[in-house]
């Protein structure tokens, strides 16, 4: 079957329309009850292919073989997979959480069998909550994420059900691209992988460079540590993102696109792949697209997991087989890209973005968000906080309602410490800041930045100095070591946090991270090198006190910094068991006055191994 | 061309639309310094990695710094080179890179060399302030004629633009990432193990002493006092015209007089030129040009004295082996004749004479050892110095060489033409080989012994020489790139050539890797090129085949050119190797 005009488009549509109505409206009463189950990453690290095994199995055992169980991508939740969705006609869908073999077993039986809500591993019910738009309550809005853990990504024509392909379809029955230009423009639709530049803007670049040789690309080299948003979306939506690089692909005059994605995605390569087959089937990609006589390939191309390579030039040189390493800019990809040739480069979570705008029209979107950043961005939610997962929230949302309303606050009820954003290139955001509003610019002005959309949230317990250290570490191993602030002054901030956290940190210091770290942001090379400071250079000004207390006091008030534990033996609780003498590695710990042991401090390691033995608590951590 | 206005340091200036920075600079005199930046001018090389940031400026209006070497200007640009921020982070920067370099300049080979020496310096870096771990990388010294010490790569990645761009072998490139980041050959292998030239065009580039050549000077110089060896040199032709440089004499200073005094004054047995052995070289050549051309036999014909080169084709294009000539290089000719004829004058034990080969050149000492050169499983060519190793040996010894008595090579092997100078710049080895096969095919004389078409510096030159009725269709390539592509062609079947002349090195032996440091100043070059020709032209006999030595060597030992015993001792074969 060939899709190659709108109608027939609209016609497929049509003939899907009860998988749909099914999901979201609930009046498909002719339809077959089905069972979703999360299958992204974290659903099938969570057992989610046992739970679909158990499903299976308990249908069978009651006879139940017209219901169909079908996978689909993740539905954000990911604090508590595996997930699955009830959908019986004619009634709202039932969300159940941690859903084990077990729970798959009793769900079947007490609600498919008996029509009994199973209570216990029940999340919520409802068309309302159905409703993508209001999950979670009224903050998160899913655009990006609108089909993630609604539709199977292995199976286009869920998608085609969910308004899939129409926007590329009225595109290039419009023939306009200027058009397509202006829509994205004025939607205001900023780039979602760091930086925020405005996309209409990129592509105009690109649309507007002569010669008929262009190039998109999709940037799916995401590497923030704790970031997992792209690869939702490529897991749980694929198809989304190769429309959207068709319609750019048409919009900016390029007929090939490539999708730079990490190895270490092996699923979301799998869905693409399948993804990109079925396009091609149906005639969505390749030659002559819905006889516009617009051409559009995608090919993929597998990175070997070096963060650097998210940075666009570096990527671009990764994709054409060279070492991936940046180039300085200008010139910019849209002028001399891939091949020398003007070239797109967006990421993930911008592409799954534009067949809304498409379909809904630039004011729709301009509408949600802030003045100067328009639409939702997509947070990976992660840290300490009670309901980590995947996060689609308008701009201007504030951190309070993110962490507090949406995460389910902090774990074990311990204070909110900082919550670091924009990954290793970003800083730190603290209480005073909690209630900001946050876009791209106000992020800016209080010392982080957007980033891809990692959030990482930190509690009382974690040091701030190990926490920058952390990062630096991070940057220091992934930087390509092409430029000398990047690749010789991250490695000398790194030791000095390192002597810092091993107590042995001299007032200087502070003055050294302060200028290089200066020095790295003016002069590095590429846009990894120039932010690679920015988690010192944060946590220095908002916990300035914590390093001071570290470095003059060789203190780490969280106990954090091993190096600079004190383990001391309570005489009077000991009792002279000897279980920690036994454990000692260096053997530092004797009989000094009967019972009590004592620790010879300039022999101990901070290995911690006697805190653990000793069954009396008479071993402190000072 | 189109102009633009930019302010520098507050002075206005017009320039060029496609300058950069550090040019616009330039017109106004002010020097901003650069490390990891190379542009050697006229040869359409550069480095421009903008890598080392150091030579940073402020740019108004932008929130970074910018590398002046790379950062084309803009009309209304303002620029300050001179800014806090700037200097601050130029000076940062050459901390940072000496904190990760081996403090070991007084026995580092750079020395008084090395451009981030002079750079501290001119910088006035007197202290590092952030001192840290040092990365730790082996020391190469698996090859015989360089020596690759990752400790001092600085990532200026020069070395790789003369590997990968000029010479299209892409056996240096970044490696490891990170701290660890340095160059060298992909999955860490020895330099030996890969398709590596030895070009050295890499050490002549290298800021550092992170690429250096092998240095064999003890080992010449406990040979010279050996009482029981006999101990000969020498000279190539391009060192005539180079090594002056190292005694502060100007470019192009001819010091073929002084070079013979020299090597006498060291105490060398027998002091003679490679030129010699060049018009040697011809006579070999023009004879299995001039029987291809009678026998229908494979053309083009392609020089083959270039050891780079001739390694270039033995691992790139190991299917066209049967195209270069089967001569030996003039220093292995020279090497079997001193083994055999010149022994046997002398009356020595070939095994109780060593040569010694003062070469522009890095290829030279792996060629010296290749088994195919040898003669009853001996080496021919025992020792191979570069120009700046000699010129080393020459101010250990104390030798005031810019104003030493002119003296002359020795006899039997020291007589030479202008045709055999001429081998020491691209075109030369071709012209010389024209000189004496115009002659030979046709009978005549030949009045005007220069053949300016076959003269100058692009990469890639061609003219159709009349020999008689005959049209012969030269073609001349110096860098491996522009080689690359001639023997594209070639295989391609494209080719019209007759003869081609490949040099590794750009400007050919003049611009070899073991030639005094130009520093990326061309001019150096054009100048030694010159000296070249100037040489040439002041000699009495320019035609090989004049030669008297050489023709009584053929009288008294060898026969015929191209003749069974010749062929025996100044021919060779070549080998497919693999390409790493």
């Amino acid at each position: 079957m060939k899709i190659s005009t709108l109608s027939q488009l609209y016609e497929a549509k049509a003939n899907n329309e009860s998988i749909y109505k099914l999901r979201e409206t609930g009046d498909a009463v002719e339809a077959k009850p089905e069972i979703l189950v999360g299958m992204a990453t974290c659903g099938i690290a969570a057992g989610a292919k046992k739970t679909i095994a158990a499903l299976e199995k308990a249908l069978k055992e009651n006879g139940l073989t017209d219901v169909k169980v079908n996978s689909v991508g993740c539905i954000g939740s990911c604090y508590c997979e595996p997930t699955i969705q009830v959908n019986i006609p004619g009634q709202a869908p039932v969300y159940y959480g941690y859903v084990d073999e077990m729970a798959a077993g009793e769900i079947v039986k007490s609600h498919l069998v008996n029509g009994v809500v199973f209570d216990s591993k029940l999340l919520k019910i409802g068309f309302e909550k159905a409703d993508k738009e209001k999950r979670d309550g009224k903050r998160q809005q899913r655009i990006a994420l609108r089909n993630c853990g609604s539709v199977d990504p292995q199976n286009i024509m869920d998608y085609i059900a969910y308004r899939g392909y129409e926007a590329l379809g009225k595109v290039l029955e419009e023939k306009d691209p200027e058009a397509v230009l202006e829509v994205i423009k004025k939607s205001g639709l900023r780039g979602r992988g760091g930086g925020g530049y405005p996309t209409g803007y990129k592509w105009h670049a690109t649309a507007i460079q002569p010669g008929k040789e262009k190039y998109i690309i999709c940037n799916a080299d995401e590497g923030d540590p704790g970031a997992f948003m792209d690869r939702s979306i490529l897991e749980g939506d694929p198809h989304s993102v190769l429309e959207a690089m068709a319609i750019g692909g048409y919009a900016t005059g390029a007929n090939k696109g490539f999708i730079y994605i990490r190895a270490e995605y092996p699923l979301a390569i799998e869905r693409l792949k399948t993804a990109m087959a079925q396009a091609e089937e149906l005639g969505l990609l390749g030659k002559n697209i819905f006889g516009s006589g617009f051409d559009f390939d995608i090919e993929l191309r597998l990175g070997a997991g070096a963060f650097v390579c998210g940075e666009e030039t570096a990527l671009i040189h990764s994709a054409e087989g060279v070492r991936g390493e940046p180039t300085k800019k200008p010139p910019f990809p849209s002028v001399a890209g891939y091949k020398g040739k003007p070239t797109t480069v967006n990421n993930v979570e911008t592409y799954a973005n534009v067949p809304p705008i498409i379909l809904n029209g630039a004011d729709w979107f301009a509408g949600i968000g802030t003045e100067k950043s328009k639409g939702t961005k997509v947070f990976a939610l992660v840290g300490k906080v009670n309901k980590v997962g995947l996060v689609e929230v308008p701009m201007g949302t504030t951190l309070r309602e993110i962490i507090y309303d949406i995460g389910g606050g902090i774990t074990g009820d311990k204070n909110f410490r900082a919550v670091q954003t924009g990954g290793p290139s970003g800083g730190v955001i603290t209480v005073e800041n909690l209630d900001t509003p946050i876009d791209y610019d106000s992020l800016k002005e209080i010392g982080s930045m957007m980033g891809s959309g990692g959030m990482i949230v930190m509690d009382e317990s974690d040091c701030m100095v190990n926490i920058a250290k952390f990062y630096l570490g991070f940057t220091q191993e992934e930087s390509c070591g092409k430029c000398t602030p990047c690749r010789i002054g991250t490695k000398r901030m790194y030791e000095i946090l390192d002597k810092i956290t091993k107590g042995e940190g001299e007032p200087e210091d502070l003055v050294k991270l302060d200028s290089l770290g200066q020095n790295i942001k003016l002069s590095a090379l590429c846009g990894l090198g120039q932010t690679a400071p920015n988690p010192v250079l944060s946590t220095m000004k908002y916990f300035k006190e914590e390093y001071e207390r570290h470095v003059f006091d060789h203190k780490c008030d969280t106990g954090s910094c091993k190096g600079m534990r004190v383990y001391r033996i309570l005489e009077d609780k000991c009792i002279g068991c000897r279980a920690c003498v036994k454990v000692c590695p260096v053997n530092c710990i004797s009989m000094v006055q009967k019972p009590a042991h004592r620790i010879d401090q300039t022999l101990c390691t901070k290995c911690g191994a006697c805190f653990a033995a000793c069954k009396y608590d008479a071993i402190v951590i000072e | 061309m189109e102009t633009v206005k930019v302010t520098i340091n507050d002075i206005e200036v017009e320039v060029n639309a496609n300058s950069t920075i550090l040019e616009a600079a330039k017109m106004v005199d002010i020097q901003i310094p650069t490390l990891c930046y190379l542009n050697l001018e006229g040869f359409d090389i550069a480095n421009q990695t903008a890598s080392c940031r150091v030579c940073v400026v402020e740019v108004e209006g932008r929130p970074a710094l910018v590398p002046s070497c790379a950062e084309i200007v803009t009309d209304g640009m303002v620029v300050r080179t001179d800014s806090p921020k700037a200097i601050a982070a130029r000076r940062t920067n050459v901390e940072l890179l000496l904190s990760n370099h081996p403090k070991e300049c007084l026995t580092c080979s750079k020395n008084l060399e090395c451009e981030l020496q002079e750079l501290a310096q001119r910088l006035g870096v007197m202290e590092i302030s952030y001192e840290g771990e040092r990365m730790l990388h082996e020391i190469d010294h698996s090859s015989l004629s360089l020596v690759k010490d990752p400790e001092k790569c600085i990532m200026c990645r020069r070395c790789e633009t003369m590997c990968n761009e000029v010479q299209t072998c892409g056996i240096l490139s970044a490696v490891s990432r990170g701290f660890a980041a340095h160059v060298g050959p992909a999955f860490h292998l020895n330099m030996v193990d890969t398709s590596c030239t030895f070009c050295g065009q890499c050490v002549a580039v290298c800021p550092t002493g992170a690429l250096t050549e092998v240095n064999n000077v003890r080992s010449v110089v406990a040979a010279l006092n050996d009482p029981t060896k006999h101990v000969v040199a020498q000279v190539a032709p391009a060192i005539r015209v180079a090594i002056g440089e190292m005694f502060d004499m100007d470019p192009g200073t001819i010091s073929t007089g002084q070079l013979a005094t020299s090597l006498r004054r060291l105490g060398f047995d027998g002091v003679f030129d490679t030129d010699f052995a060049a018009d040697l070289t011809i006579l070999e050549e023009a004879s299995e040009l001039v029987h291809r051309l009678e026998n229908n036999g494979r053309l083009p014909i392609l020089t083959s004295c270039c050891p780079a080169w001739v390694r270039f084709i033995e691992h790139q294009f190991p299917d066209l082996l049967d195209i270069p000539s089967t001569c030996k290089s003039p220093q292995m000719m020279f090497g079997a004749i001193a083994k055999t004829y010149y022994a046997k004058k002398v009356g020595l034990d070939p095994k109780d004479i060593v040569v010694v080969s003062i070469m522009p050149c890095l290829a030279k000492k792996t060629e010296a050892a290749r088994e195919e050169m040898d003669i009853d499983h001996m080496h021919n060519v025992d020792l191979v110095l570069t120009t700046r190793e000699f010129g080393a040996m020459l101010k250990e010894a104390g030798t005031n060489f810019a104003h030493l008595p002119v003296g002359e090579f020795d006899s039997i092997l020291g007589e030479s033409t202008g045709a055999a100078v001429i081998f020491g710049t691209t075109g030369g080895v071709i012209e010389a080989a024209v000189r004496t096969a115009y002659e030979w095919i046709t009978g005549d004389e030949l009045e005007n012994v220069e053949f300016k078409q076959l003269r100058g510096l692009e990469g890639i030159r061609s003219a159709t020489v009349e020999i008689g009725d005959k049209s012969l269709n030269i073609g001349i390539a110096h860098g491996l790139g522009n080689a690359r592509k001639l023997l594209e062609e070639i295989r391609e079947g494209k080719s019209n050539y007759h003869a081609i002349e490949i040099m590794a090195c750009p400007g050919g032996c003049i611009g070899g890797g073991g030639q005094p440091y130009h520093h990326g100043d061309m001019e150096i070059l054009r100048k030694r090129q010159e000296a070249i020709y100037r040489e040439d032209a002041g000699m009495k006999v320019r035609k090989s085949h004049k030669n008297q030595e050489v023709l009584k060597l053929y009288e008294e030992f060898l026969g015929e050119p191209y003749g069974d015993r010749a062929h025996k001792l100044l021919h060779t074969h070549y080998s497919p190797k693999e390409r790493i």
